[in-house]
């Protein structure tokens, strides 16, 4: 599954992940393979990311959308802070 | 023929000229690389932002959702000009083009809404904000700052400070006037409506609209994705006004260096034709002194 995160100063990060959890306006959800095609507006909040080889990272975005569509996940952030 | 001191004099201040264009545009060409990234930086962001607002367009086809960002109102609202320009000069007719279109504006587009007082500016820009005074036009409010620290989160603000003021009323229509980046040696001038929303252009019938989930609704999602997409708009034209206005200083700086080469070149060609001339003078006085003296 790939993953973009977007924000409109920088690419913060692109690469394929095993999975990723999204901090959602109606509560945080995670993503897998697989998952059916979402487009959510996003909190405030942590942004968890588990890559291939199963490394941990945490983005704190503020506020955004994610789109998730034919196994690709595109987060727009607004703002990132890499934790 | 002037004499030589004055000539050297202006030689030498010539030289300092052109050391600082040619100084100058090297500042300007390096500013311009960076500010030029930063638009690289926003396309993936606007371009992905653009797909999802198409596709909740395309799942939205058939239901009436309210959008308060298109709604047309009774025409008798305010305009607000948006005038973006530089804070500083040295850029050939950069500012001075913004300048006469808002001019234009008021009294070729506008001139009812400006004789009842409803056309007001805003002006983002030193230059712009005087050009718009001396022209005693409705300043309602500037950001001259914004330049010293151009970023997505400083522009956003007076963005949705923007957003608010139409959506309450305030204004009817909002339009933004700057330069837009062509090359380095072009800029155009460009207005673009900000609000109202302008139609998104149609791109139903490729492809089937994907079944999504909406988290937490249509509408919610349209009332975040439409804000978003106005910021970035703001912000690519912010950008877009800052990369020319270097693209500008660029040119107009590279003229510079090379009028002050040229007044060098003939300025030193009168030097030398002087120093000659006296030379000769000089040659002359003092045979003719011995030629004196033998006779």
């Amino acid at each position: 599954m790939k993953l973009e995160i977007i924000t409109p100063e920088k690419k913060i990060y692109s690469g394929i992940i095993r999975s990723v959890r999204v901090p959602g306006q109606k509560g945080s959800f995670q993503v897998l393979k697989d998952h059916a095609p979402v487009i959510s507006t996003l909190d405030n909040g942590p942004v968890v990311v588990v890559d291939e080889a199963g490394v941990e990272f945490r983005f704190e975005i503020s506020g955004g959308v994610v789109e998730v569509k034919a196994d690709k996940v595109i987060l727009l952030a607004d703002s990132v802070i890499t934790a | 023929m002037a004499n030589l001191k004055e000539i050297r004099n202006r030689i030498s201040s010539v030289k300092s000229t052109r050391q600082i264009t040619s100084a100058m545009k090297m500042v300007s060409a390096a500013k311009l690389r960076k500010a030029q990234d930063k638009i690289v930086q926003l396309r993936p962001y606007a371009d992905k932002l653009h797909g999802v607002l198409v596709e909740v367009n395309k799942s939205l086809q058939g239901c009436d959702v309210e959008n308060i960002f298109c709604k047309r109102k009774s025409g008798d609202g305010k305009i607000l000009v948006v005038v973006v320009t530089s804070n500083r000069g040295l850029c050939g007719a950069f500012n001075a083009n913004v300048a006469r279109e808002a001019k234009r504006i008021m009294t070729e587009r506008y001139p009812d809404k400006h004789n009842k007082g409803k056309l007001v500016f805003m002006s983002i820009g030193k230059k712009g904000h005087d050009a718009l005074k001396r022209m005693r036009c409705n300043i309602v409010e500037e950001h001259n700052d914004i330049f010293n620290n151009l970023s997505f989160e400083n522009t956003s603000l007076i963005a949705s400070e923007l957003i608010k003021k139409y959506v309450s009323g305030e204004y009817d229509r909002i339009e933004i006037l700057y330069n837009q980046f062509k090359n380095a040696a072009m800029q155009r001038l460009t207005t673009e409506v900000f609000l109202p929303v302008q139609e998104i252009e149609e791109s139903v019938g490729k492809g089937i609209a994907t079944d999504f989930i909406y988290e937490p609704g249509v509408e919610t999602i349209i009332q975040e994705i439409i804000p978003k997409s106005l910021k970035t708009q703001f912000y690519k034209a912010i950008l877009d006004s800052f990369v020319a206005e270097h693209g500008a200083r660029m040119t107009a700086m590279h003229q510079a260096t090379d009028n002050a080469s040229d007044l060098i070149r003939d300025l030193t060609l009168q030097y030398n034709k002087a120093r000659q001339a006296s030379i000769t003078n000089q040659l002359l006085e003092v045979v003719s002194g011995a030629e004196a003296l033998k006779g």
